[in-house]
Order: structure tokens, then sequence, then C-alpha cells
């Protein structure tokens, strides 16, 4: 019941899924059409246990008094707080003018959107100290990235307006987009599709088992 | 150029949670910490929320509640679309997803992965060969002649490349040869791919930054 | 020889200060560089000019708040095109993060078009479970998402009277950040349902949607924020996407430099050192 029912479940489970790919018939569409209504509901309770185990983890730190217990309880706090709020306002919540809402618009997005954007500071500090050409892979590299960064943007484009079209830095730009890049973007994308393939058959037959984690 | 100051509450509060995060590219500081933290707590809050009200309730709770009060005929009767009574199962299944979290009854959980395995590993086999496979093979067998000598030898050097690349990831044999010499073309082709992809991704960090300093600018300081 | 001796004991925060400045001058100062619109472009804009007026079109607004700025402004522009069409509306979201930031955008847009929620367009709202969600679609939208964004039952809409599945839709607009998104409709959606389709990416993610352009499996794509200016200007609008490009030029100058230099100044020392 420990390992072997899960993997029948799976492997039954994924077998019909292929089959509905293939037999458009009611008494295979009804049922796979359910499993994945079934699907939908077990990941919406991942998404519930996930925040449980965030708060776990982070009260833990806090009776214990790890280092940066404080900001664990600000953590701890803000989802409680986010919690009740979400809990009380009800099935509409995602309304104009809910506290909810106010919440995402003035807290979840702003700090969502701008540790993203510490990014561009990084990746223009590491061009500078880590980017380093010392084979001429690593030239082409840096050659079709310089082509495609300047020919990408306007200026790009107005540097070299005087030339003929297609050897402006935009014309250059879309030709290694649509061809050299294209081309190992598409050799990649068989290749892992080949592996999808396998590494899905492989776990519907109960070959690959790393997802039922622990003992037992 | 003017400057109005925002008069909202709540776009102060973005701008200095804004602020607070982007001091972390000066050093790490308490500040930082705090609106880190406090990040993560409103979106672990956010998403329970929002996969209850939107998933939980309206796919789980109201019909099975529908079933239960006798409003919906037989709670077994399924149709397309209307599962009624056999939507326990899920529930069920979700609800033992949390026996993780207390060690000795954790493998309870292992039944709801396996639900979850099933489906995902059945969908994206068959949609990855669909899509990825038969679909870009086919996109693959273009002429190489007879559309003019620029699109001709476009062709060419796609088709080479296409193959090249391929053959780069044949591990099956040594790299020596006829082989390697194709492999070594092959990564000429992955290399340009590469330095396509960086091009592309410093566009898209800078597009962030430039987004987070269009809203100081514009929703803060109002600089017209 | 001294300035590149000095650049090799660099503290990193001079560069960060630098492409602060370099990004935020040309928003406050604009070069108003011109913009070229590229073909994948131009084949996203004639996909939905090619549609017949007043028919149904399903948007599916994958992304988040950190996506904004590249993937609000196309959203925007794509939703007013559709509008100008009288084109109706159907959206949905596939990213936890995203629902409060779409419903806002479609709102904005229709109450700025005039168009009536319930009635010209509609936003489903969130779902959680990927490829699960994009296939359940396909038996019966109204099935998958039973309410909307507001909680309010989906069938009670004028909208959804004529919507079954992908069938009532003659275009998928896909604009997304990663997973799940536009990959996954290609695969899952696309070709097992028929349903022609453009995708508007984000620019770390467009180069792998190439392929896809190329077999036709994607009639257009729009890539990033550059690719939301080219829009915008097809559309003849001056959105936030166009007024970033100047930074977005600067920036791309510094970083290139960045590389260049960067590497200069290594050559120099292990010259030095070999010397």
């Amino acid at each position: 019941m420990k390992r072997e029912f899960p993997l029948f479940v799976t492997a039954a489970v994924g077998l019909f899924m292929i089959l509905s790919f293939f037999v458009p018939h009611q008494a295979v569409s009804v049922p796979a059409d359910f499993l994945q209504q079934s699907a939908v509901i077990v990941v919406a309770f991942g998404y519930v246990l996930g925040g449980a185990n965030v708060l776990r983890v982070n009260f833990d730190g806090i009776y214990r008094r790890r280092p940066d217990w404080p900001y664990k309880l600000v953590l701890a706090g803000s989802l409680l707080a986010t919690l009740a709020i979400g809990a009380i306002e009800g099935r509409g919540f995602q309304s104009e003018g809910t506290r909810f809402m106010w919440i995402y618009d003035q807290v979840y997005s702003p700090m969502s959107a701008t540790m993203f954007a510490l990014l561009a500071f990084f990746i223009a500090s590491a061009a500078f100290r880590a980017f380093r050409i010392r084979t001429l892979e690593a030239g082409l590299l840096a050659l079709a990235a310089m082509l495609v960064m300047l020919g990408r943007v306007p200026i790009g484009n107005a540097w070299t307006q005087w030339l003929p079209e297609p050897v402006r830095l935009q014309g250059i730009q879309e030709w290694i987009m649509d061809i050299p890049q294209n081309a190992a973007k598409r050799a990649i994308l068989i290749g892992a599709a080949l592996g999808v393939m396998a590494t899905g058959l492989r776990v519907i037959l109960g070959i690959e088992r790393s997802y039922l984690s622990g003992e037992d | 150029m003017s400057l109005h100051l925002s008069h909202d509450f709540g776009v102060w509060v973005a701008a200095l949670l804004t602020l607070f995060i982007f001091s972390f590219l000066y050093k790490d500081n308490p500040f930082y910490k705090f609106a880190e933290h406090l990040f993560v707590g409103v979106s672990a809050g956010y998403y329970i929320i929002l996969n209850f009200w939107t998933v939980v309730v309206p796919n789980l709770w109201d019909p099975l509640l529908q079933v239960f009060s006798g409003r919906a005929g037989a709670p077994f009767a399924a149709s397309l679309g209307d599962y009624r009574g056999w939507l326990l199962l899920p529930g069920l299944l979700g609800l033992l997803l949390f026996t993780r979290l207390f060690g000795r009854i954790g493998w309870l959980s292992r039944w709801s992965l396996a639900l979850i395995i099933g489906v995902y590993a059945g969908l994206k086999t068959t949609g990855f060969a669909q899509g990825d496979f038969v679909a870009q093979l086919q996109g693959s067998l273009q002429p190489l002649w007879g559309r003019g000598l620029a699109a001709d030898l476009s062709a060419v050097v796609f088709t080479v490349g296409l193959i090249s690349s391929m053959l780069f990831f044949f591990f099956s044999r040594e790299h020596k040869g006829a082989l390697g010499a194709v492999s070594r073309v092959g990564i000429v082709f992955l290399m340009v791919s590469f330095g396509a992809g960086y091009g592309y991704t410093v566009m898209s960090r800078v597009s962030l930054l430039i987004g987070r300093f269009q809203y100081l600018i514009g929703d803060w300081l109002g600089i017209r | 020889m001294g300035a590149l001796r000095s650049l090799e004991k660099l503290d990193r925060r001079w560069i960060f200060l630098v492409v602060g400045l370099l990004v935020l001058f040309p928003l406050l100062w604009p070069l108003d560089l011109p913009l070229y619109v590229s073909p994948p472009v131009q084949a996203y804009h004639d996909a939905i000019a090619e549609l017949p007026d007043g028919c149904t079109v399903l948007v599916s607004c994958d992304y988040d708040p950190a996506s904004r700025p590249e993937l609000v402004p196309m959203t925007e522009t794509t939703l007013r095109q559709l509008f100008d069409k009288r084109c109706k509306v159907v959206a949905t979201v596939l990213w936890n993060g995203g629902a409060g930031l779409v419903d806002q955008v479609l709102r904005g847009v229709g109450e700025e078009k005039q168009r009536v929620y319930g009635v010209d367009y509609i936003n489903l709202g969130y779902k959680a479970g990927n490829e699960a969600v994009m296939v359940l679609m396909g038996q019966g939208i109204a099935s998958a998402f039973p309410r909307d964004n507001s909680g309010l039952p989906t069938r009670g809409f004028p909208i959804m009277r004529e919507v079954r599945d992908y069938s009532s839709f003659p275009l998928l607009v896909s604009i997304s950040a990663g997973y799940p998104g536009t990959k996954e409709y290609v695969q899952q959606v696309q070709g097992r349902f028929h349903i022609p389709m453009v995708a508007g990416v984000t620019a770390v993610s467009a180069p792998e949607f190439y392929p896809y352009l190329q077999t036709g499996q994607l009639r257009g794509m729009l890539g990033g924020m550059a690719g939301a200016a080219e829009y915008e200007k097809l559309r003849r609008e001056k959105g936030t996407a166009t007024q970033g490009m100047d930074a977005q030029s600067m920036a791309h100058v510094f970083i290139a430099l960045c590389i260049v230099l960067g590497n200069v100044v290594q050559w120099t020392r292990r010259r030095r050192d070999a010397a």
C-alpha cells in the first residue's frame, strides 16, 4: 500500500491520459476529464500545503530564537494577516477596493516586480566581471550576444541606417534569430522532447520512482 | 518638467518597499531583510487564499454542497463536467496531502502525488510528442532550392545547423572522425543560439528595471 | 594603462550606479530613437486584423507583476485592437500571482473603450492545474471555470452563452511569462484542438518560440518590451513600452561595452603577468 498502490495509480492514470489523446469516445473522455479536474483540485490543495509548511518552519525558527527570528516574525505575521483578510473578504476578495486587493496592489505586486528588477544590475556587473572570452566558441557566443543586443533596440538601426536593409544590425539580428539560432533551438527542442517522452514513460511504467521520496 | 508627489498612501507604501529592496544594491541591510520577509509572508498568504477561493470552493465545495443538499439529483450520476459525489475522491486526496506534515502517516500523501504525477506524465508525454517532436520534424522538411539564392542559402545553413546540432547531442559514440567534425559544426550553431539567448535575457532584465523606474517617476514622484 | 589597472579592482556598485543613471535619464529626457517593426510582430498584428469583426477570442494572460513592463503593454494593445474590431474577449489566468493584475488591465481597457463586463468581455480568473486546465477547457470552458474572477457564476453572463470550448474561438492569444503558458498551449491545445494561435512572451523566453513560428504553430509573436513597442507603433500608440525603448538602447550599449572592456582589462592583466 505504501509503494505498490501509488505506483499502480500512476501507471493506470498515466496510461489512461495517453489513451485519451487518441480515443475521443466518451467512455474515455469523461473519466479523463474527471482525472484532470481531480488533478486541478489536488494541486490547489498543494499550494495550501506549501503555505502551511512555510508557517510551520518559521514558527519553529521563532520559538527556538534562531538568527534573524524577528524577521521570521514579520513573515509569519504578514502571512497570517493576509490569510485573515482574505478569509473575511470571501468570494469577492478580488473585487475592486477590497483590502485584499490593496495588499496585492501596494505590497505584493511592487515587491515582486522589484525583486526581479535587481537582476538588471547584476547582469551588467556579471558582463564586466565574469564574461570571459578565452576560446573561439566563447567569442562566437559574445559576438552573437552583442549583435542581438544592439540589433533588437532602436539604436542599432539608427547607427546602421546608411547600410542596405539586410546588412543593418536589425537585419543581421533577424537572420541570426531565424536561421542559426532557430536551427540550434529546434535541435534542443527535439532532443528535449525525446527525453521528456522517455522520462514520462519511465514514470508511468514505474521505472522512475524518485517522486515516492522517503523510506518504505 | 515638474514634480507632483502622489497623495495616495498605498503608492507611498509601494514606493518605499521598492526603495527598501533596491537598497540591497549598496549592501544587505535591515530594510531589505524586512521587505524580503514581508514579501514571502504576503505571497504565501496570497497563494493560499487564491487557491482556496478560486479552486477548492467553486470546483469542489460548491458542487459537493449541491449534491448532498439534494439539489443536484442522483449523487453519483456523473456526466462530462458534472461529477457530483465523485468529487469526494479528489477532496480526500487533497486532504491526504497534508499528512506529509506528520512523519508517521506521511506515506499517505503518496496516493495524492501518484494521481498528480500520473496525470501530468500522461499529458506531458503526448504534448511533447505532438508539439515538440512531430510538428518540429515536419517543419524541418523544407525545400533547399528554388526559392531564390538568399532563401536557398539560408535553408541550407538551417538544415546543416539542425542536423549538426542534433548530432552533437548523440553521446552513444565518441565524437571522433566524421561525427567529431559534424559535432564541432553543431557547437558553432549552439554557441550562436546561446549568445542570442543571452542578448534576449539582457533585454528582459533591463525591461524589468525600466518598469520600476517608470513607476517611481510616474506614479510616485509624478514627474511630467 | 593606469585606467585599465584601476578597472581591475572596480567595485561593482559603480557599475550599478551607471546602469541606474543610463536607464533613468532617457525616461526623463527621451531620445525618440526610431522603431522598426519586425516580421513576427507584423504577423501578430495581421493575425488579429484578419479576424472577423465581432467574433469571440480567448486571451490567456499567464504572468505576474514581475513581468509587468513587458507583458502588460502587449495585453493592453491587444485588447484595444480586439475591441476596435468589436471582438469579444474571454480572459483566463493560469499564474496565481497574476489574477489581480490581469483584472485591472482588462477592466482598464474595457472602460477606456466603453465595453460592458459580461457582455463584451469577461475575466474567468485564475485556476490552478497548469496543462490540466488547458485540456479541461477543451471539454468545456464554463465547467473548467464555474465562477469568474469576482466569484460570480460564469454561465450567467451573456458572453458565455455562445462559448462552449475551443471551437468557439477563431484565435487563441497567449500572453505568457513562462510555465504554464505559450509552450504548453502549443503542445496541449494548438495541435490537439487545431486552434490558430499567436503569442506575446517575455524576451528571456522569446528565442525558444522561433521554431514554433517557423512551423506555423504560432502565427505571430511579440518578444519582450521591444516587441510590445513595435506593436504599439503599428497601432499608432505611444505606451510605456515605446517610452522605455530609449532606456533599453542605452543599457544595451553599456552592457555590450562592459563585455568588451571586461575582456580588454583581463587580457592586459594576463599580458602583464606573463611579462
